[in-house]
Formats: structure tokens, C-alpha cells, sequence
């Protein structure tokens, strides 16, 4: 969805303020709410692109008023509700009322070297392999509804690509619950001119990490 | 953008959060001790040293360098016990020509296996609107300039390959140990929003 979050290339946001000395975590609830969504995605019950997408939903003017672990806080509400683990009058209780699904499997102290390590993205192919190293692609002008990993700021414009990184789960389809939809990501590499006009820098490259199903050749 | 000051909310995201973590673990999905486990992992074992240990292994070992700049994942995970990495972590390489810079401009995507927690800087919308459109001025908000011939790179990560950078090594660190060699190695410089220490700034 062409929502706040697609925030690349966009102005007026002023300048990057590192903090010096910063905490792992700024308050402790800001680790439980880490906790919580790698117990989660370890249950098998909320997927990263999940938690994308509920945050991409947020109300802009939420969104952009939210620290990062307030962001996950709601996504995590809003995928607990949704996904019927639990309703909004427990929430509000702050406690369950009724019994909880079946999950997948549960993540418990001695599992930490599963909770600490990234699953793997990669997928079995269902089609050959389309592009190759510097080939031309457009990126798609498509705007769907729902989430999507093509930011804006390439969509329709022509770059090259650079690096193929296998088959790999399809955010499109798993944050609308259409499976894994397996697809080939690439690297496309586009000259900051094709991306912001005649007047950028020509020393700038950027490059996005795109599926297959965001191009066409070029 | 930060509501942290704000004690009044931050009471609130407590109690809100104390709630959810209730009522998910009396349903039984989540087991509270692991959350304090997963927890102090990034309190204390899990942050930019893995990194560090990971770019001054590669200062110091070409046959390692090329084997992580093949494969990120593969190369880090013989590396042992410490990083515990996923797969698709790519590395790219910084040379005299070319400077490399990691973004993710749709959320906060973030080589965590590698560098731990993401500083809030790299989540903010200044640093994630602004860096594929004017890396240059980002780089001096953190104090960095590059020569204006110098090639930039942005890497916007927006599947689940995640961006680690390496950096050239300092001049005047010839004979250094990897140890030695991991303490010019800050976090920033493997994001590209730093350059490494010099020898000098460090004991």
C-alpha cells in the first residue's frame, strides 16, 4: 500500500540525530515487546511480513508519532486480534477469558539459539529464472492495496540488474495469506538521475532488493 | 519523534504491554522466561563486536575476505559460536573508489546477527527518507565527508538480504592483531554512515 512507511526519497523529516550513548532499550517494556514478537514468529503465528504489514496500516499520523517499539506493540495487537489468538476485551482486561488456539510450537529459555537465529527465507523455485546480471528492468508502476516490498521512489524507472539471491518467500502473498508464492529476488542497482531527475549527483547509486513479479525487462 | 520523555506514556505503553504479555502467556503461546533470555542476549552478548571481530578478520585474512564477500552467511557462521548468523547477509566492500551505504527505507531492516540492536537513528524517518536521495548530507550529519568524486552506494534493504559494510582498513595498522584491529571497527562504519577509527584514537 502507497502508505507513510514508504518513506524513501521523501522530504522535510530534517536531520539524522544520532544519540550518544545509547541504551540497548530506553524503557523495559521496549524488550518485551521484542520478546514477544520473536515468541510469536517462533509459534509460528506472526510472520515478519505480518508485522510490516499491520504497521504500514497504522494511521499516518500514528505511524509517524510512534517510537519503533510502540509501532510493534500495536502490530503485534493488531495480529493477535486479527489472527482470533486472542480478542480486544481480553486485551483491555489484560487477561484471557477463553482458551488459546493450537500454535505451531512454543518458544521456551532453553530454545534461545532457534529465537536468536533468523529463519531462512529461501523457497524451492516454481519457474526458471528470468533475469540475469545486467540485464535492464523497469520496476512495475503498481500500486496494490496491500503490502508490497517496491518502495515508490522506483517504481517505474529502469535500472540494471546486479545480483541474483535465489527464491525466496513472496512478502506480497504471505502478508495477504496467499502462501509463501515463491519468487526470485534480485538486486537492481538504478543512477541516482533515473531515480530524482537530471540535477542528482551522478556519483549516487542506489539499489532495492526486488522480486521477480516488481519487473519487466526494460 | 520520540514519546520516551514522556513518563505519562510511557506508564501507559507499560501497563499496555504488561497486558498483552498476559494474556498471550495465559493462553498459552509464550513463555515469559524466554522473553528475559532473548532479552539479555541483546542486553549483553549480541551487538557490533560480532561485526568488528568479522571486518578485522577480513583486514587481516584475504582468503576469508573473499569467502565472505562470496557468501556472508556461510563466512560468518565459520567464524563459531558467537554469530549465530542467518541467511542472506550480504557483504559489500568499501574501496578507495566506492563507498557503501545500508538503508531500509520501508521499516528498519537491520543486520541484527551481526550488529545487534538497530540505534534509533537508523529507524528514524530523517535517515530513512534522506539516504537514497541525499546520502551526502546524511554523511554530514554524522560528520562525515567523502571526497566529491567518490562513487556512493545505497543499498535499500527491502527483502530479507541484510547489509553488512566493509570498511577499508586505516592506514598505519600494518602488523596490528585482529583484536587490535576490531576496536577501530565502530558500528557506524558497518552501517556507512562512519569510517573507522584511526589507530590513534584507540590505546
Amino acid at each position: 500500500m502507497d502508505g507513510i512507511h514508504d518513506m524513501g526519497g521523501m522530504d522535510g523529516f530534517g536531520k539524522v540525530v544520532p544519540e550518544t550513548s545509547e541504551p540497548p532499550f530506553h524503557a523495559a517494556w521496549e524488550g518485551r515487546v521484542l520478546g514477544l514478537q520473536r515468541s510469536l514468529n517462533y509459534a509460528g503465528a506472526l510472520q515478519i511480513d505480518l508485522m510490516r504489514s499491520a504497521q504500514e496500516r497504522l494511521p499516518p499520523q500514528v505511524y509517524l508519532t510512534s517510537s519503533y517499539y510502540q509501532r510493534w506493540e500495536l502490530a503485534i495487537e493488531r495480529n493477535v486480534i486479527e489472527r482470533g489468538l486472542a480478542d480486544a476485551e481480553e486485551l483491555a482486561a489484560g487477561h484471557a477469558k477463553r482458551a488459546g488456539k493450537p500454535l505451531k510450537r512454543k518458544l521456551t529459555a532453553d530454545l534461545m539459539h532457534e529465537a536468536l537465529t533468523r529463519g531462512s527465507f529461501f523457497r524451492q523455485a516454481q519457474a526458471p529464472v528470468r533475469f540475469k546480471p545486467g540485464d535492464r528492468v523497469r520496476a512495475r508502476n503498481m500500486h496494490p492495496p496491500t503490502h508490497t516490498r517496491l518502495p515508490r521512489y522506483v517504481r517505474g524507472h529502469v535500472g540494471i540488474i546486479e545480483r541474483q539471491h535465489g527464491c525466496h518467500a513472496f512478502p506480497d502473498a504471505v502478508a495477504t495469506d496467499k502462501g509463501d508464492d515463491p519468487q526470485w529476488l534480485y538486486t537492481v542497482v538504478f543512477e541516482a538521475r533515473e531515480l530524482w531527475g537530471p540535477d542528482a549527483d551522478p556519483t549516487i547509486k542506489v539499489s532495492v532488493d526486488a522480486f521477480e513479479p516488481y519487473l519487466e525487462p526494460a | 519523534m520520540s514519546v520516551h520523555e514522556h513518563g505519562s506514556e510511557l506508564s501507559e505503553m507499560q501497563l499496555r504491554v504488561r497486558a498483552l504479555e498476559t494474556v498471550l502467556t495465559e493462553k498459552g503461546y509464550i513463555d515469559p522466561s524466554a522473553l528475559d533470555v532473548i532479552i539479555e542476549a541483546y542486553e549483553t552478548r549480541v551487538g557490533p563486536h560480532i561485526g568488528a571481530r568479522v571486518v578485522a578478520r577480513a583486514w587481516s585474512d584475504p582468503v576469508f575476505k573473499r569467502a565472505l564477500l562470496d557468501d556472508g552467511s556461510k563466512a560468518v557462521r565459520s567464524m563459531g559460536h558467537e554469530s549465530r548468523v542467518g541467511d542472506h547477509l550480504v557483504v559489500v566492500e568499501n574501496t578507495p573508489q566506492l563507498h557503501n551505504m545500508v538503508v531500509c527505507t520501508l521499516c528498519s531492516c537491520y543486520p541484527w546477527d551481526v550488529l545487534g540492536l538497530p540505534p534509533v537513528w537508523y529507524k528514524s524517518a530523517p535517515y530513512r527518507s534522506r539516504a537514497v536521495k541525499d546520502p551526502r548530507g546524511v554523511l554530514a550529519d554524522f560528520g562525515v565527508r567523502l571526497p566529491q568524486e567518490m562513487q556512493i552506494r545505497v543499498w535499500d534493504s527491502t527483502a530479507e538480504t541484510r547489509f553488512l559494510v566493509l570498511p577499508m582498513r586505516p592506514s598505519g595498522t600494518d602488523g596490528f592483531s585482529q583484536e587490535r584491529l576490531a576496536q577501530l571497527v565502530t558500528r557506524n562504519c558497518m552501517i556507512g554512515t562512519g569510517l573507522p577509527k584511526n589507530p590513534d584514537e584507540v590505546h
